[in-house]
C-alpha cells in the first residue's frame, strides 16, 4: 500500500515580492494574493462554520485583516500559513457567535477514544463513490464531516483537503505537532467509520442503505 | 505488533513519514491482519474521497463579487490611514 500523495501547492517564489509590494500600499499586488488563495480560504471557512453566508464574511474579513496587518507578517512562515491562521480565527469567531451555547475552541481535546477504535471492518466496494450521484455523494460527505467536533474537522481539512504539512497545520492553529497528529488520526478514523455505513460492500442489492 | 499499535502509527504510515524498520513492521502486520488491512485501505480511501470531493467550491460570480468587495475595502483602508481595520 503506497503513501498518500500530498497536494502540490503553487510555487511561492514570487510571493514574498508580492507581499512586499502590497506592504508598500499596492492594492493590485494584494489582489493577486487574494486570487491565489480565496478558494482555499472559502473552503476552510465553509468547513469550520458550515454556513455559506458566514464563509463569505470570513473571506472578506480575513483578507482585510491580512491587508491591514501586513506589516506584522515577517516572512518566517509562508504567507498562506499566516493567512490561514487569520481565517481560522475569524471562522471560529463566527461559529462562537452562532452557537454561543457551545464553547468552540481548538484546544478542546474531545475524549472520544472509543470512537476511534474501528468497529466497521467490512471492506468497501471497489469504487464506492460511484454508487451515488454527485449530489448524493456531496450530501453524504458534508453530513459526515459535520458530525466531527470543530477541532478535529479543522485539522482534517487543513491537512488532508488543503494539503498543509503537519508543521504548517500546527503553526496555523497554534497547536503542538503531537496534538495535530492525534487529532488527525482520530478525525480520519471517525470519518472512515461513518463513511463505511454508505460505502461497504454488500452481498446483494445496489449498495445503498 | 498488536492492532492497537498499528492504529497508533496509521497516520504516519499513510503520510509516508515512517522509518524503514517501522514501516516494514507495519507491513508485516498488514500481511496477516485482514481487519487492519481493511481499516488502512478504507482510511486511505476516505482521505482521497474528501480530497477529490470539491466540496464548497467557490462559484465564479461569487468569487468576483467577494474580490471586488475586498479590493474596495483595502482601498478604503489605505485612504483612511494605517489604523486597524
Amino acid at each position: 500500500m503506497t503513501a498518500i500523495q500530498q497536494k502540490v501547492t503553487e510555487p511561492v517564489s514570487d510571493e514574498l515580492a508580492l507581499v512586499q509590494t502590497a506592504k508598500s500600499g499596492d492594492v493590485s499586488a494584494f489582489e493577486e494574493l487574494v486570487r491565489r488563495y480565496d478558494r482555499n480560504v472559502f473552503r476552510i471557512a465553509q468547513h469550520i462554520t458550515q454556513n455559506r453566508e458566514d464563509a463569505e464574511d470570513v473571506v472578506q474579513d480575513a483578507f482585510l485583516k491580512a491587508y491591514s496587518n501586513l506589516n506584522q507578517f515577517q516572512g518566517q512562515s509562508k504567507f498562506y500559513t499566516w493567512l490561514v491562521r487569520i481565517a481560522v480565527n475569524e471562522a471560529l469567531m463566527k461559529l462562537r457567535r452562532r452557537r454561543p451555547e457551545r464553547m468552540v475552541s481548538l484546544d478542546e481535546d474531545v475524549k472520544t477514544e472509543e470512537d476511534s477504535v474501528p468497529r466497521e471492518v467490512a471492506d468497501w466496494s471497489p469504487n464506492p463513490e460511484q454508487q451515488y450521484s454527485q449530489a448524493e455523494l456531496k450530501e453524504i460527505l458534508t453530513k459526515t464531516i459535520q458530525g466531527l467536533p470543530p477541532s478535529f474537522r479543522t485539522v482534517f481539512v487543513l491537512r488532508d483537503v488543503e494539503g498543509l504539512s503537519t508543521e504548517e497545520t500546527a503553526e496555523a492553529l497554534e497547536l503542538s505537532i503531537p496534538a495535530v497528529k492525534s487529532r488527525l488520526l482520530r478525525a480520519r478514523l471517525q470519518l472512515r467509520e461513518r463513511l463505511s455505513r454508505y460505502f461497504q460492500k454488500r452481498d446483494s442489492g445496489d449498495g445503498k442503505q | 505488533m498488536k492492532c492497537s499499535e498499528f492504529l497508533q502509527e496509521l497516520t504516519n504510515y499513510l503520510d509516508g513519514v515512517l522509518d524503514d524498520r517501522t514501516k516494514a513492521e507495519l507491513e508485516d502486520h498488514l500481511a496477516w491482519c485482514h481487519n487492519c488491512y481493511v481499516v488502512c485501505d478504507t482510511t486511505k480511501k476516505t482521505i482521497e474521497i474528501y480530497r477529490d470531493s470539491q466540496l464548497y467550491e467557490l462559484p465564479d460570480d461569487l468569487r468576483n463579487r467577494l474580490r471586488s468587495a475586498i479590493v474596495a475595502k483595502c482601498e478604503a483602508h489605505k485612504k483612511a490611514g494605517p489604523q486597524e481595520a
